[in-house]
């Protein structure tokens, strides 16, 4: 608890409170038609009193769609993360515990994915796929989690040398059981880490695929979407791009901050 | 071929003289005192050795010498460093500028450290790490530097200087690698050699070549030597006069023999008392505890049983040979092996213990691990009351393994620092079914009373506890399954002398209560001369010469069984052994060509039970 209560710990502790409060209930109290109401009168109009992160090219505040936008960005992200840590750990723990011809097999797999950038296998699978939401998720998730799969391995075959390790084997552990105890609560604070980083550019990609017509479809919004369609007035109203990018660049923040922390927390050692 | 300053320092001043050093660092809980107050002196010529055991803050005094600690996140809190410089000028360390100290460190001041694997940068080949302080420090260029070079490499005895200063790091031995450290400190004729723990992760009979050379180093050039350790034996071979220090404090100071003939302070005999002297078995027919004075809380363990008329086998070790392969070549094919365990047989009773000595690389822990199969050996056989390990099959290995356990050498690597201890020692229970709920609470609780540990430490984690006390619990998770034998590899190495005294009576006095066998490697003579009942001594794989304790240590036949003795320090300032740094071994090597002729290992018996191998053709 002691760690935790550091500046750090408790900013970006906050923050996350914040931000996905706003993702859950944004949505619950501000009534859709505030961020989809276009005025045409009120195009590329700079902050003010009563637009206090200005309008878009259609004359919608900003304001309310980076509320509203949350919910999408960070849902879709969250989830993608959650798929790719959900395929990736065992992958990659099964890999590096076991070794030999099946680790050989799994990573020549996950190499070849890996080839490919992380954007293009999103899009190729999102593409396939069709657009919607949960497609993106799909693709945003699979796209993610050969890179996962490889930093786990090699964390797992660095846990799997240790004497602890051979301990328990002597001491008659199964494998199943050598993976629950020993490797998985040592491999964990690394996959904690990675998944934060990951948020950070799942909210990024999912950007990427909503610029290309894969992502999200207008109306709704989301950050990403907002920072592509505002990629043709920046000499002219950058605040469009201001908001959503300081929205992505804070929950980045806040992510990057909270799972340091919270890593430390997990570690006994810490205490 | 000496700098005349070097011969000539400031009238009647020590080189260095310290007086009232503090030191303190930043952590979360604030300011903590790495040493407290600090005072010695070293004149020329004199070497001053800094014994302690671990967080003592002998290195910290060494590095604050060097200011080295700021870089560390100490500072010097109070106190002054005085070195009188080969100008004759006498200057405070502790308040010298930065720049002042780039021209003393490596210069007028030299360092060893105790690692001679990582303190040599990879990337650099011998000749460019050598003259980088002649060039700064010295102004020398090109062919004078690396004549200098190769002049300096001769003086630290290597074999082929010339070959040797265009090769890396990693084509050289480790013993070799802490003579280009040593050549490198020497590099600008230091007025002061700092060497900290410079011989602990060498083998005891490089260790015995490379303080050789320090000692011939300081008489040939007058220097003053400060020589960081904790082994009371290396003290009594190489010091002049010695400080004993305690948590940031000194204990006691004096000449040499006082210290060890007559201390003062209940520190100082207590940590004398728990050396092990090799040689003090002498005329004694079974092991016995070692002594620990000042620490009444502890019983005195009952020693282990005499070897039994009717001496029943318990372990039986036939031909056993494991190898490892060497992979080499585009298609990763096997090119050679390693034969890390050459035709290997023994056997061991039940109630006694066997060690394995030898150095690093003979394959002593291979052996261990090969019995536990925790490796595979590639052929020979091992019956273990009844087992035929070897052709067990996954399912009865897992039942075996209840009979055999091993004890590990680093107490901070073989416990998970994620799961209470509890669970840690409950494991083999679980896994074997032998208890469940409150039964296996009981147990555990039981087996924490068993290594002397409090109960309150059955719901914390490994890092609350410290070196000593995380040894214990790898003893009682050993124990839980009740093993008859118990592999203990290096498993008193990595601790304090004092904590190594009490680990190690803990484990006698639980072979007499349980009657267990103990297969003990360790590379420590003393301590194995006076744990054992019968002794086998490895070397490149093979058993060399095995028998009982008191055949193998007073009459070693064997050629290396002699020489591992010679080198072995003694802790006794009365019979230092002075010892030719120029006798180098031939470099042998355990890797054979894959198919390579081996053959089988024969012995000679040479009493009755004491055995030494017969020469091999090959060799």
């Amino acid at each position: 608890m002691k760690r935790f209560l550091t500046p750090q710990g408790v900013i970006g502790f906050t923050l996350i409170v914040i931000i996905v409060a706003i993702g859950i209930f944004a949505p619950l109290i501000i009534p859709p038609d505030m961020a989809t109401k276009m005025k045409m009168t009120m195009r590329l109009k700079p902050p003010s009193m009563g637009y206090p992160f200005g309008t878009d090219q259609l004359g919608r505040d900003i304001f309310f769609r980076v509320l509203l936008g949350a919910h999408t960005s960070l849902g879709i992200a969250g989830a993608a993360v959650a798929i790719s840590v959900l395929i990736g750990l065992p992958l990659g723990i099964i890999s590096g515990y076991a070794r030999g011809a099946l680790d050989n097999v799994l990573m020549r797999f996950v190499d070849t994915l890996l080839s490919f950038p992380a954007l293009l296998l999103a899009l190729t699978i999102s593409a396939m796929l069709g657009p919607s939401i949960p497609n993106t998720i799909i693709a945003i998730g699979i796209a993610f989690t050969p890179f996962l799969a490889r930093i786990i391995r090699g964390e797992a075959l660095r846990v799997s040398a240790m004497p602890y390790v051979e301990a328990a084997r002597a001491a008659g552990t199964n494998d199943a059981a050598m993976i629950w105890r020993h490797i998985l609560p040592n491999v964990m604070p690394l996959v904690i880490v990675q998944a934060t980083i990951s948020l950070a550019f799942a909210i990024l990609a999912e950007a990427g695929l909503s610029f290309l017509g894969l992502g999200t479809q207008p109306p709704n919004s989301s950050w990403g979407l907002m920072i592509q369609a505002s990629r043709d007035y920046l000499d002219v109203a950058p605040w469009t791009a201001l908001a959503p990018g300081a929205a992505v660049a804070l929950t980045v923040l806040a992510l990057n901050m909270f799972g340091d922390v919270l890593r430390d927390v997990l570690d006994p050692r810490a205490q | 071929m000496t700098g005349a300053t070097a011969m000539h320092p400031a009238e009647g001043h020590p080189i260095i003289k310290v007086s009232g050093l503090r030191v303190e660092f930043q952590t979360d809980d604030g300011m903590v005192a790495g040493v407290k107050d600090v005072s010695f002196e070293i004149q020329p010529g004199e070497t001053l050795c800094v014994v302690g055991e671990s967080g003592s803050g002998k290195s910290v005094t060494s590095l604050s010498i060097l200011r080295l600690i700021e870089f560390g996140g100490g500072r010097i809190a109070g106190g002054s460093l005085e070195f009188a410089r080969g100008s004759g000028e006498v200057i405070d360390l502790a308040k010298a500028e930065p720049d002042v100290m780039q021209s003393i460190r490596g210069n007028e001041i030299g360092m060893i450290f105790q690692e001679p694997m990582t303190s040599l940068n990879p990337v650099f080949t011998i000749e460019r790490q050598l003259t980088d302080g002649l060039k700064r420090h010295r102004g020398l260029t090109g062919e004078d530097a690396r004549g200098r070079a190769l002049e300096l490499l001769k003086e630290v005895r290597i074999p082929e200087p010339e070959r040797r200063l265009t090769q890396y790091p990693h084509e050289l031995s480790g013993g070799m690698r802490q003579r280009i450290v040593i050549a490198m400190a020497m590099a600008c004729r230091p007025r002061l050699l700092i060497a900290d723990e410079p011989t602990t992760a060498l083998d005891v009979t490089i260790q015995a070549e490379i303080l050789g050379l320090i000692d011939r180093l300081k008489r040939e050039n007058g220097m003053a030597v400060l020589f960081i350790t904790h082994d009371m034996a290396v003290v009594a071979q190489m010091a002049d006069r010695v400080v004993v220090m305690y948590r940031g404090d000194v204990v006691e100071e004096g000449p040499v023999r006082d210290i060890f003939e007559q201390p003062r302070e209940a520190y100082t005999k207590a940590l004398l008392a728990a050396v092990p002297k090799l040689g003090e078995m002498r005329d004694k027919p079974a092991p016995e505890p070692m002594r620990i004075l000042g620490d009444e809380t502890l019983r005195s363990a009952a020693p282990p049983p005499t070897i039994g008329t009717r001496r029943e086998p318990l372990l039986t070790v036939k031909n056993l040979t494991t190898r490892f392969p060497v992979k080499g070549g585009l298609m990763r094919r096997t090119v050679a092996n390693v034969h890390a365990v050459e035709d290997v047989s023994f056997q061991l009773a039940k109630g006694e213990t066997l060690s394995l000595v030898g150095e690093s690389g003979c394959g002593k822990s291979t052996c261990g691990r090969s019995i536990l199969r925790l490796v595979e050996a590639d052929s020979g056989e091992i019956q273990l009351d009844g087992w035929n390990v070897r052709g067990l099959s996954r399912l009865d290995l897992r039942h075996a393994r209840r009979d055999m356990q091993m004890v590990f050498q680093d107490p901070f690597a073989s416990l998970n620092p994620y799961r209470r201890l509890l669970d840690q020692v409950a494991e083999p229970l679980v896994n074997f079914g032998l208890a469940s709920g409150s039964e296996l609470h009981d147990r555990v609780a039981h087996l924490f009373d068993r290594v002397e540990l409090p109960r309150s430490f059955l719901r914390r984690f490994p890092h609350e506890l410290s070196g000593g006390q995380r040894q214990r619990v790898a003893i009682a998770r050993a124990l839980a399954p009740n093993p008859k034998l118990i592999v203990a590899d290096e498993s008193v190495s990595a601790l304090d002398v004092s904590v190594q005294a009490q680990v190690l009576n803990l484990l006698m006095e639980l072979q007499a209560d349980l009657g267990l066998s103990f297969l003990f490697i360790s590379h420590d003579m003393a301590v194995v001369e006076r744990v054992s009942h019968n002794v086998a001594v490895m070397y490149l794989g093979r058993i060399v010469e095995i028998g009982p304790r008191a055949a193998v240590f007073e009459n070693p036949r064997h050629a290396y069984t002699r020489s591992l003795l010679d080198a072995v320090p003694i802790a006794d300032p009365a019979r230092r052994r002075p010892h030719d740094d120029r006798s180098f071994r031939p470099l042998s090597s355990p890797i054979f060509p894959v198919g390579a002729p081996v053959e089988p290992s024969s012995y000679d018996e040479v009493a009755p039970g004491h055995f030494v191998l017969r020469p091999l053709a090959a060799a």
